[in-house]
């Protein structure tokens, strides 16, 4: 890291994440800037989404895998200085598929505040509406806030579940490739809305569309077989990797 | 800690205790089997309990030899599993391989009612049904015979023995059964050589917990077996068993006195020898999900 | 035909004649007790006292009896075994102890019925000097029926897409709240299920009432937990081969009403599954 680089809201050192006996990343450290988009790119089986959830603690819910190393968000350490419920509510994530609760649009969306003992109804409301907007929803639904979450479309869903997860009002969204199952329209839309969220949240992507990487991404970070290669400004990435293998990937010549 | 966490922190031990709670009711069960049971031997060897030929339990001195119950509980048990086992993994397989679905729906609910019917019914009908018929055909005095019971014990092992079987059958991998027709076997052929064997130890488990359930049924073989603690030399004479004598005899027995606690002692008996048969059931069935 | 196909004919035709030979017996008890019962049933039987040492009158005491009786036990499993299922799918580790639970539960759903009745005999009438009486026998069913719940419950738990967990834990949401906001309204239609299941088996016990709680005749109703009562499948009993000279049809009018009751319960529990399938 360079002198001149501000303070890292997240900064991960030496981490690695086994299951059992294979390890899914080895030794790795970076760091994540305040209100950047940083993009993970790679193949398949690489570590991108095993890094994404060891940084809201997700991987501790499946108990053989271990996590080794330290991950601190605003310097303090997510395993020692916190519970895990506390980091999940700062450290939001957007799953690969659309994952609404069986439940009306309205209650998926105050589902977190609520288990944060969150009762006063205006409140609740105002959330759903700040949350629906910042989402790019809003206006779709706000004539039908009560009928089930499973009749939108899946565009609409991903969307949903990304106000979910802002109604916490996370510093940092995780999002583990959040368009795979979506059109281009709606990809669109989640793009927008990610580059609008920039401005108060700190973003880190893992995609395997490198085109995305590439449209918003504001750094690059590449991963193969649990190492990370290379990261750096996403230009930089897709027009002058330093590494042969980064080149090799983004060209399309494997994974 | 807020009083949420408080909340959650004793409802978390709630499902803990509850969790654990099987075990201790399996161990409250055998601790108050053998609190009652165990003073029976102070009177008598476990020798003479379990090998005693007569079973006069109101004589003076009571005579408490459990061999003819035994023995009268393995006839009836060896009797209906004889009846059951083939005939539930042969119509397991029918419904599993060959029955069209719609038949196939219709015979499982068949099987559903059958496992429904409550065991003091099953024994008033065969009371008043298969007790004359058995007594007619073959010509005997009574109709309460051992057969009588194993007949009626079969109808009770048969809905375990039918859904167990064939929930084994079912998880027998497509590709097996493919690859041997593939190979040009027909379905019958694939279905004994093939299916058969990836099912086997799911077909084991299902005949041993259905000899578990024939072996640990109470009312049905009371009403139907006629329960003369003799030793049996046949299948066509009465017998009777080790829980029809509990439920029989319990209701006479005098609290504290030695007829009471040797059927406490009966229990024990019940007790263990359900337990050996559910776990090697519970081994065979593992070994079925792993393979 | 080909020998190959012969064979296969054959052996197919005996698997159907098996497959008979279990069916025919079912339709024909069913049959049986429906045509015999059917002439005894009438409000009169349903809601009156027996009377003339139970040669004629009615079934109201057995039938209120049999009900106090599955909804204490129910009422006492229904909350344990749902907690137990819940700590198995959700809280335990693959360790000794979760096996250990596991064993006891195979072993509690295969121990004889009649030793369920000394067991309630020995601690609730005995030890506890509950007496004989509705409780000591509603918590020697509760216990009895436990297995039954847990497994049904843990199933529906099961069912419960890992999905829902993984959401609610993102947004730190605790254990405890996962389960009671997430996973639990999914499963509340298996669970009914269960519920229903062995409510239909316990109606329909007899062994493990013998010595806790059954009363031969008493033709008046259980004014509360500690009081004896009738019940259904003792009455059926007792009817059937302690008295007697019982008409034949009253004979058959309680088993039917008694296989009815039961049959109905494992019907409406094939309903509430059948539409929670749909609505999936």
């Amino acid at each position: 890291m360079t002198a001149e680089a501000p303070t890292p809201k997240i900064e991960v050192r030496d981490l690695t994440v086994a299951y059992g006996r294979e390890s899914a990343l080895r030794n790795l450290s970076l760091d994540i800037l305040p209100n950047e988009i940083l993009s993970i790119i790679g193949p398949s089986n690489s570590g991108k989404t095993s890094f994404l959830r060891a940084l809201n603690r997700m991987n501790d819910l499946e108990p053989r895998i271990r996590t080794t190393g330290t991950i601190r968000l605003d310097g303090a350490d997510i395993r020692r200085d916190l519970a895990a419920e506390d980091l999940r509510k700062r450290v939001g994530m957007i799953f690969a598929l659309p994952n609404p609760l069986p439940l009306s649009i309205f209650e998926n969306i105050v589902y977190g505040p609520r288990r944060s003992g969150v009762r006063d109804k205006n409140i609740l409301a105002g959330l759903v509406e700040s949350s629906l907007r910042s989402a790019f929803l809003w206006d779709e639904v706000k004539d039908r806030l009560q009928s089930s979450a499973f009749k939108l479309s899946g565009g609409q869903q991903q969307r949903l579940c990304i106000a979910r997860t802002l109604a916490l009002g996370p510093e940092v969204i995780l999002y583990d490739e959040p368009c795979s199952g979506l059109d281009p329209i709606s990809t669109a839309k989640v793009e927008e809305s990610m580059t609008e969220l920039r401005k108060s949240q700190t973003i880190v992507l893992v995609t395997n569309n490198t085109k995305q990487a590439a449209r918003v991404g504001t750094r690059t970070a590449f991963f193969l077989s649990g190492e990370m290669v290379e990261i750096g400004p996403t230009d930089k990435i897709f027009t002058a990797p330093d590494d042969k293998r980064t080149e090799d990937y983004i060209v399309g010549r494997f994974g | 800690m807020s009083p949420r966490k408080i909340r959650e922190f004793f409802i978390e031990k709630l499902i803990f205790l509850s969790g654990v709670a099987s075990i201790v009711f399996v161990a409250l069960i055998f601790v108050f089997l053998l609190k009652e049971g165990v003073s029976l031997f102070k009177t008598i060897g476990l020798g003479d309990f379990l090998g005693g030929r007569f079973w006069y339990p109101i004589s003076d001195p009571p005579k408490l030899g459990i061999l003819p119950l035994i023995l009268g509980s393995l006839l009836v048990t060896a009797g209906a599993i004889a009846l059951a086992v083939p005939l539930g993994i042969a119509s397991a397989f029918y419904i599993a391989e060959v029955a069209p679905p719609r038949l196939r729906d219709a015979l499982k609910t068949c099987i559903e009612v059958l496992s429904a019917i409550p065991s003091v019914v099953l024994g008033f009908i065969g009371m008043v049904t298969l007790v004359p018929f058995i007594k007619r055909v073959f010509g005997i005095p009574t109709g309460l015979t051992a057969m009588t019971g194993s007949i009626m014990l079969a109808l009770m092992a048969l809905p375990t023995i039918i859904s167990i079987s064939e929930d084994a059958i079912n998880s027998v991998p497509g590709e097996y059964k493919a690859g041997a027709i593939a190979l040009g076997a027909t379905h019958w052929q694939t279905l004994r050589r093939v299916i058969i064997h990836g099912a086997m130890p799911g077909i084991i488990a299902a005949s041993m917990l259905g000899i578990g359930r024939v072996f640990g049924e109470t009312m049905a073989v009371m009403m139907v077996t006629g329960n003369a603690a003799v030793i049996p030399k046949s299948l066509l004479q009465p017998v009777r068993t080790l829980t029809a004598t509990i439920a029989a005899e319990m209701g006479e027995a005098v609290r504290g006195s030695e007829h009471f606690y040797a059927l406490f002692a009966i229990g024990i008996v019940l007790f263990i020898i359900s337990f050996a048969i559910n776990v090697t059931a519970d081994l065979f069935l593992n070994r079925g999900k792993k393979r | 035909m080909s020998r190959e196909g012969r064979r296969q004919t054959v052996g197919f035709g005996a698997l159907l004649l098996a497959t008979l030979l279990v069916v025919i017996p079912v339709i024909f008890i069913v049959g049986m007790i429906v045509a015999k019962g059917w002439s005894a049933l009438s409000l009169n039987f349903l809601f009156t006292m027996p009377t003339e040492g139970m040669k004629a009158g009615g079934i109201f005491p057995a039938l209120v009896g049999t009900i106090y009786l599955v909804a204490a036990a129910v009422l006492f499993s229904l909350p344990i075994g749902i907690m137990a299922a819940i700590y198995l799918s959700e809280y335990a580790k693959d360790n000794l102890l979760t096996r250990l639970i596991n064993l006891s539960i195979i072993n509690l759903a295969g121990v004889s019925s009649v030793v369920y009745g000394l067991f309630g005999l020995s601690l609730f009438v005995v030890f506890l000097k509950f007496g004989v009486s509705i409780i000591s026998g509603a918590l020697t069913l509760g216990v009895m029926t436990l297995p039954v719940i847990i497994t049904t419950t843990r199933e529906a738990l099961r069912t419960v897409p890992r999905s829902y967990r993984e959401v609610s834990f993102s947004l730190g949401a605790t254990r405890w709240q996962t389960v009671r906001h997430s996973v639990l309204p999914s499963a509340v239609p298996g669970i009914i299920t269960g519920a229903i299941l062995s409510i239909g088996r316990i109606a329909g016990e007899t062994a493990p009432i013998l010595f806790t709680v059954a009363a031969f005749y008493l033709p008046k109703l259980p004014h509360g937990l500690s009081d004896q009562a009738m019940a259904l499948p003792y009455h059926l009993y007792i009817i059937s081969t302690q008295i007697p000279g019982i008409p034949e049809n009253y004979r058959y009018g309680t088993a039917l009403v008694l296989v009815g009751l039961v049959l109905i319960l494992n019907i409406s529990a094939t309903i509430v599954r059948a539409r929670y399938r749909k609505r999936k």
